[in-house]
């Protein structure tokens, strides 16, 4: 079980949190725009990396904040946690 | 003293005597003993029969590896316990054990015959044999391995013991309280850490211990003299905490540790009483130190297998710690050189002892001194066979070939009571990866040892691979000081002499005479695995470790192979021809050894198991006889039966009586989410699938949320409570998950919108009146209220008072009967129930609970998200187009309503059904089918919702099926196991529909 650094409350342990998926998908401003096949792009397809992901994680059960946070999905290493709108870190 | 407690030790207390049964049998130990250590001081060594070829199997090893001494305890008790490894359990005054896997009995079991049959059961024998023909399984096959299977007997009454949890943090964890593991602790401890040092025996000190030997010195003194003044030093120590009988179950990432410590398995009976039997503590350490040591390997021969093999090391720990000899003429079989410390100290007791090596010298210290006290040593030679059925009796040993890929010469038969086994030992690396550390393998003496990659945690002593005394001490100490990043050890003058081993030899499966096939070299003892079953497996194609491992069951047993791993992949190595190291290990996963599920689940058992959540009026419901309903973790009143009535009977006096006067809803479930700021119309116009910004202050709308595909994810009633304020209401179950969807949008996809939502869902209790008689009741509780539809139409909100209780009514429904809704603050709700009861009475008020609810939406076709939905239907697929704004640019889930799938004409859509017998009821989750002769059978739907409507006088059930819009009027047949039902497709508002009643 992983200890994450929340940006808003420090450290706290995993059972906490609840991760979102990927990060940095945005929805799209023009949804009624888009064909199926870029909508369903938006919707449906995630990367899934074996590797340094970027994911999006909810303090679900302390502020309730989102935020953003890069992991190794091989070995759970965090690199970084930082708060929706901030630039990702580079890895 | 018995005839084979032949030695005096400090660890075991032969002035108290400790009587157990075995077997129904009465039986003495002593004070310090265990399960194994009392019954080989017995002379008794045949424990168990083997799982498949019910092989009679003795004690083998004294530590948690033990593959065959396997105990029911206290047997036809609550408190048996199956599986119970005999070398792990402490004795104790009364002790009940019994041998496991074995009928009639121990010493004569019917079973045996397939060892008999033996040739006739390979690896994979059940795959193979129990595949055909098909109607044999049920009445067959399925009876005679139930029957077969299985180690033990489960209990049968709920477990009477008391089990706890305890979290704790510590700067540094050590594991294993061997010597590297102690020098670990005080070097930590001592540097102002706050140092937990856990060791699953009663006992510190690891084998060093018992190592009384002239030929191991530190310091100038016997190292387990040495080790045991460390010992005394270390208790002294403060901040050190030590937790002996207490194992590590789990090496979690992030240093989080799953321990069990046990508490009162060793008591005596009588002192068992109320005390808390085990702990598992989870510990979050900063740095661990892995000091676990290592395993003493096997030797792969045929019938290795018998009562009386042992492995070395244990022979060595039951004489010089339990003061037991496990034989009085004992031959020693080994590839290396640590069996010869058992050989000396057997020697030393004045105990018979001759060594079979199957290397061709060895020039140690140790070696030299077996040979200087007239030890008989057989080198280059290999057991060949044993005999013996319930004990061993005798061996034969053979010559080994130049390259020891055969044997030579001829058979030499010597007579024992006790075969010594060491093939070399294996350090246990299971921590390490269950942490996520890699494997290297050392091609010199063939183990696979630990790759330093954490800066949290390292491995030190045996299961770090380090197997010589002064390696040992000097690298603990070294690497302690470097991984804490301390200067002094206290360990950095320290002089270690010790035996060095320099001659390495290693065969994995020892040659024979006899072909393959007649012979049985065990290797997995417990699952009754052989070395032939390997071989067989790589002949039919199998090819990884982990799908031999499967195929033949090896190292799936209860003890997870800790004997057993090591020698099917170098078996598999050699047959294939491939380097070790190149076929990984199978992976090895938490627990290290087995949990008891008390354990696990701790103090969260009985009415601690999972969170009740009760409203305010919980207490009127029971005593008003409700009968409850789990809805999440919610108890709601169900029905409220009278007279005994059953659940349908309730049900349908129930739902006359809100029909026909007034009825009465405990509603404080579902969920309330306040929803304030600027933007909060805005906020509610993206999440919802309708319009809001025109919705009056004082007003009530009805909302669709959707999932971004498109999919109906929640509804309720929002209501606006002031010009930036709204109170939205959610289903009971979805309220959680709701709310952090929409905080997700909000913090992440529209932050610039100023909108603040706050969970009230336990802060106001609802109690929901409907029936044509309920504007009365409102009349009597508000006498000074306007109900008027003029002055308060449907679907709208306004305050009110009882006494100096606020009240916020709504005038919705979900009945389609003129209904209001009453919510207070919680503390207050029982109190307005029991004002709305008695204003009712002259109107028969009549509570209702969850399932007349239910049957009252469905008789007016309101759905419900998680019954009548599944996650895959659109408010299209719904008929609630309605509820869907064309002119709303953008809302969740609106581009997923024009994709080419949820535009298809052929979805399951939401239709009613009727049965052409009014008083068939239809069975909820049924599939529907347009024909019932076509096969395969094409289900075109299923029945969602069913009851029988007493308001109707008829059974209504609500359906999804395919392409249902256009089938109005339709023959379908919903087939059961006995009989086909006729149903014909119907408007799914069955009744009012004109909406009359709302307003009545
Ligand atoms: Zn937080």
């Amino acid at each position: 079980m992983f200890v994450i650094n929340c940006p808003y409350c420090g450290e706290r342990d995993q059972s906490e949190f609840s991760c979102g998926g990927e990060a940095h998908i945005v929805r799209p401003k023009q949804p009624t725009e888009l064909s199926d096949d870029e909508w369903a792009e938006y919707l449906f397809m995630r990367k899934n990396i074996k590797g340094v992901q970027f994911e999006r994680w909810n303090h679900a059960h302390g502020c309730r904040k989102w935020f953003n946070m890069v992991r190794d999905t091989s070995n759970d290493k965090i690199h970084a946690v930082y708060k929706m709108g901030e630039k990702p870190p580079v890895i | 003293m018995t005839k084979y407690r032949i030695n005096k030790t400090r660890f075991v207390d032969q002035t108290k005597t400790v009587s157990f049964t075995f077997d129904g049998k009465k039986y003495h130990g002593f004070e310090g003993d265990t399960l194994a250590s009392a019954l080989l001081s017995n002379g008794i060594h045949l424990i168990g029969r083997s799982f498949k070829y019910h092989r009679p199997r003795g004690i083998m090893s004294c530590g948690s590896e033990e593959p065959n001494a396997i105990c029911q305890i206290n047997d036809n008790t609550d408190l048996t316990e199956p599986n119970v490894r005999a070398t792990e359990i402490e004795l104790y005054e009364g002790l009940k054990a019994s041998s496991q896997n074995c009928w009639p009995s121990l010493n004569f079991d019917i079973g045996g015959i397939n060892n008999l049959i033996s040739p006739f059961i390979p690896a994979g024998f059940y795959y193979k044999t129990f595949m055909w023909p098909k109607s044999f399984w049920k009445k067959i096959y399925e009876p005679l391995i139930r029957l077969s299977a299985g180690l033990g007997k489960s209990p049968t009454q709920p477990d009477p013991d008391i089990y706890d949890h305890k979290y704790e943090h510590c700067d540094v964890l050590v594991i294993g309280g061997g010597i590297s593991g102690i020098m670990s602790a005080k070097i930590a401890a001592k540097n102002n850490l706050k140092t937990i040092l856990i060791e699953d025996k009663n006992i510190l000190g690891g084998s060093t211990i018992y190592q009384n030997n002239k030929n191991f010195i530190i310091d100038n003194q016997k190292s387990n003299e040495w080790l045991m003044n460390e010992i005394s030093e270390l208790e002294k120590l403060d901040n050190l905490i030590i937790k002996t009988r207490t194992s590590l179950a789990a090496f979690h990432s992030y240093n989080y540790l799953l321990a069990k410590e046990n508490i009162s398995d060793h008591l005596p009976l009588d002192k068992k009483n109320g005390s808390i039997r085990q702990r598992l503590w989870k510990i979050r350490a900063d740095k661990v130190i892995v000091a676990a040591g290592a395993i003493e390997r096997p030797l792969i021969f045929n019938n290795n297998d018998r009562p009386g093999i042992i492995l070395a090391n244990s022979v060595k720990k039951y004489l010089d710690f339990y003061g037991v000899s496990t034989g009085l003429n004992n031959i020693i079989f080994t590839n290396n050189d640590s069996a010869y410390e058992t050989a000396v100290s057997l020697f030393e007791k004045g105990i018979s002892v001759k060594i079979v090596d199957i290397r061709k010298k060895s020039s140690s210290n140790i070696v030299k001194n077996a040979e200087d006290l007239g030890i008989k040593i057989y080198w280059n030679s290999t057991v060949v066979n044993t005999f013996g059925y319930k004990k061993i009796k005798s061996i034969e040993i053979m010559n080994l070939s130049e390259d020891g890929s055969n044997v030579t010469g001829n058979k030499h038969k010597i007579q024992c009571d006790c075969l010594s086994i060491s093939g070399g030992w294996t350090p246990m690396v299971h921590m390490h990866t269950q942490s996520g550390g890699k494997l290297d393998f050392r091609e010199i003496d063939q183990v696979f040892v630990p790759t330093e990659k954490s800066e949290n945690h390292i491995n030190v002593g045996s299961c770090n691979g380090d197997f010589e005394l002064e390696e040992i001490v000097k690298n603990t100490n070294y690497k302690v000081k470097k991984f804490l990043n301390i200067n002094e050890g206290g360990f950095d003058k320290i002089s270690v002499l010790c035996s060095k081993e320099s001659e390495k030899k290693n065969i994995w499966l020892l040659p024979n005479t006899i072909s393959e096939s007649k012979t049985k070299s065990f290797i997995d003892f417990q699952n009754d695995s052989t070395a032939k079953d390997i071989k067989l497996a790589l002949r039919e194609g199998f090819k990884s470790i982990e799908h031999v491992k499967r195929y033949t069951t090896t190292g799936m047993a209860t003890d997870q192979g800790k004997l057993s791993n090591m020698h099917a992949l170098g078996i598999i190595a050699d047959t294939a021809g491939v380097k070790m190291g190149t076929l990984g290990t199978t992976t090895f996963r938490p627990p290290f050894t087995p949990l008891t599920f008390g354990a696990i689940v701790g103090r969260s058992v009985g009415k601690f198991f999972d969170i009740v959540r009760k409203t305010s009026i919980h207490e009127w419901h029971v005593q008003n006889n409700a009968k409850f309903e789990n809805v999440g973790q919610w108890k709601r009143p169900w029905y409220y039966p009278i007279n005994n009535e059953n659940l349908h009977e309730a049900v349908q006096r129930e739902s006359k009586a809100a029909r026909d006067s007034a009825g009465i809803l405990d509603a404080s479930t579902l969920g309330k989410i306040d929803i304030q700021g600027s933007d909060a119309s805005e906020f509610l116009n993206r999440v919802y699938t309708n319009a809001w910004s025109k919705l009056g202050i004082g007003k009530c709308r009805y909302g669709l949320m959707l999932n971004e595909d498109g999919m109906v994810y929640d509804d309720g009633v929002t209501t606006r409570l002031g010009e930036n304020h709204y109170l939205m209401t959610t289903t009971t179950g979805g309220a959680a998950n709701v709310l952090s969807k929409l905080e997700d949008y909000l913090q992440t996809e529209w932050p610039e919108l100023d909108v603040y939502l706050t969970s009230v869902t336990d802060h106001y209790s609802t109690a929901s009146i409907c029936g044509p008689n309920s504007k009365k009741i409102l009349n009597k509780l508000f006498p000074n209220k306007d109900f008027s539809d003029e002055a308060f139409p449907h679907m709208s909100y306004q305050d009110a008072k009882i006494d100096k209780i606020e009240c916020r009514i709504m005038r919705i429904s979900f009945t389609g009967e003129l209904s209001y809704e009453i919510n207070v603050e919680s503390k207050y709700g029982k109190s307005l129930w029991e004002n709305c009861i008695a204003a009712g009475e002259e109107y028969k008020i009549t509570p209702y609970g969850t399932e007349t609810m239910h049957l009252l939406r469905a008789e007016k076709g309101f759905i419900i998200v998680g019954q009548d939905t599944d996650g895959t239907m659109t408010p299209i697929d719904l008929q609630m187009d309605w509820i869907v704004s064309k002119k709303k640019y953008d809302f969740i889930g609106k581009r997923s309503l024009y994709r080419s799938d949820t535009m298809r004409e052929d979805r399951k859509q939401l239709v009613g059904l009727l049965t052409d017998d009014p008083n068939e009821i239809l069975e909820e989750g049924a599939q529907i089918v347009s024909e019932l002769d076509k096969k395969p059978v094409e289900m075109i739907g299923h029945v969602t919702s069913s009851y029988f409507s007493p308001n109707l006088n008829k059974s209504i059930a609500l359906a999804v099926v395919k392409g249902g819009k256009k089938m109005n009027g339709q023959k379908l047949f919903v087939p059961m196991e006995n009989k086909n039902i006729n149903v014909t497709v119907s408007d799914f508002i069955f009744f009012d529909k004109e909406n009359k009643r709302i307003n009545a």
